[in-house]
């Protein structure tokens, strides 16, 4: 149990201290290290609350995904980062402000809170010796849930066309082979036969 | 020195304030705007997930597994618009991002 607690203050210390310098950092590349630092810690704390499956799928799809995708965007783009950075103390105070509200409600918030008696799982999780993690979470979301991972699955497709419908562009003076046209080529439209009469040659 | 599931949620509220903070913080910068609401979806999804495991209930699992499915277009989608926006304006700035008038 003390190690528990022990890896628990680790990841949340570590998560909070690199997400507090996502915000603060000057460089935007750091500022996207500093954010996968934060989400390897944050699939710590998946895995102590024993949700391994979407601490992996948070490594594996997100940071190995979205954020280099993020880390690509920002190294892509010639920008002056500085010069977007002007108005950062003026922020600050209206900022703080607002954080410090926001913050002092969730507080007082999880402090009143408490879970109403006699409440029922909806989809009650199996205890970890009979079953996995992931064995558990597939058989709920492949039966009861299959609507909702199809929707899942068409918001992703519809994400993807319209990336690659936004970046993609065509340029004028560019040649392309079109194989279409290539293979629709016939003698008679390639090929023509002249007759030259002796001694005058074609003008 | 047991963890409580209020620990969790004092975390994942830090973790949104954060996030809220980084908006505030950098106004004229498209791209931490969308880190910052990266950090507040991950927030979420630490939320639900620790609800899920205290009230030994999967249900919270899925949908935090939809938030990140969700995340993913956003973000997705969001550089792409960024990055069309800089091939068109050559900058990234939110405020001179006024052509529409709104």
């Amino acid at each position: 149990m003390m190690l528990f607690a022990l890896f628990f203050y680790l990841f949340a210390g570590i998560c909070v201290a690199s997400a507090f310098m996502v915000i603060a950092v000057k460089n935007p590349v750091h500022a996207v290290l500093f954010l996968i630092l934060a989400f390897f810690n944050a699939a710590g704390l998946f895995v102590l609350l024993g949700a391994e499956f979407l601490a992996m799928i948070l490594i594996v799809v997100y940071v190995g995904a979205v954020l280099v995708l993020f880390l690509f965007v920002v190294m892509m783009l010639d920008v002056d980062f500085a010069e977007l950075r002007a108005g950062f103390l003026k922020y600050l105070p209206i900022g703080a402000t607002i954080g410090i509200v926001l913050l002092i409600e969730l507080v007082l918030v999880l402090a009143a809170w408490v879970t109403a008696p006699g409440i029922v799982a909806l989809a009650p999780a199996p205890s970890a010796s009979q079953m996995s993690n992931t064995v558990a979470l597939g058989q709920i979301l492949y039966t009861k849930y299959v609507y909702l991972f199809e929707a899942a699955g068409l918001i992703l497709l519809v994400a993807m066309i319209g990336a690659i419908v936004l970046t993609l562009q065509h340029k004028r003076d560019v040649k392309r082979q079109s194989v279409p046209r290539q293979v629709a080529r016939t003698r008679e439209r390639a090929v023509e036969v002249v007759e030259v009469e002796t001694g005058r040659g074609l003008s | 020195m047991t963890i409580s599931l209020s620990h969790y949620l004092t975390v994942a509220a830090i973790l949104f304030t954060l996030g809220i903070f980084g908006i505030f913080l950098n106004r004229k910068n498209v791209i931490v705007i969308l880190m910052s609401v990266e950090l507040m979806l991950l927030a979420v999804n630490l939320n639900l997930v620790a609800f899920s495991a205290f009230h030994g209930d999967l249900v919270g699992q899925v949908f935090a597994l939809i938030v990140l499915t969700v995340a993913a277009a956003e973000a997705a989608i969001g550089l792409a618009i960024i990055v069309v926006y800089f091939r068109n304006r050559g900058t990234i700035d939110v405020a001179e991002i006024d052509l529409l008038k709104g």
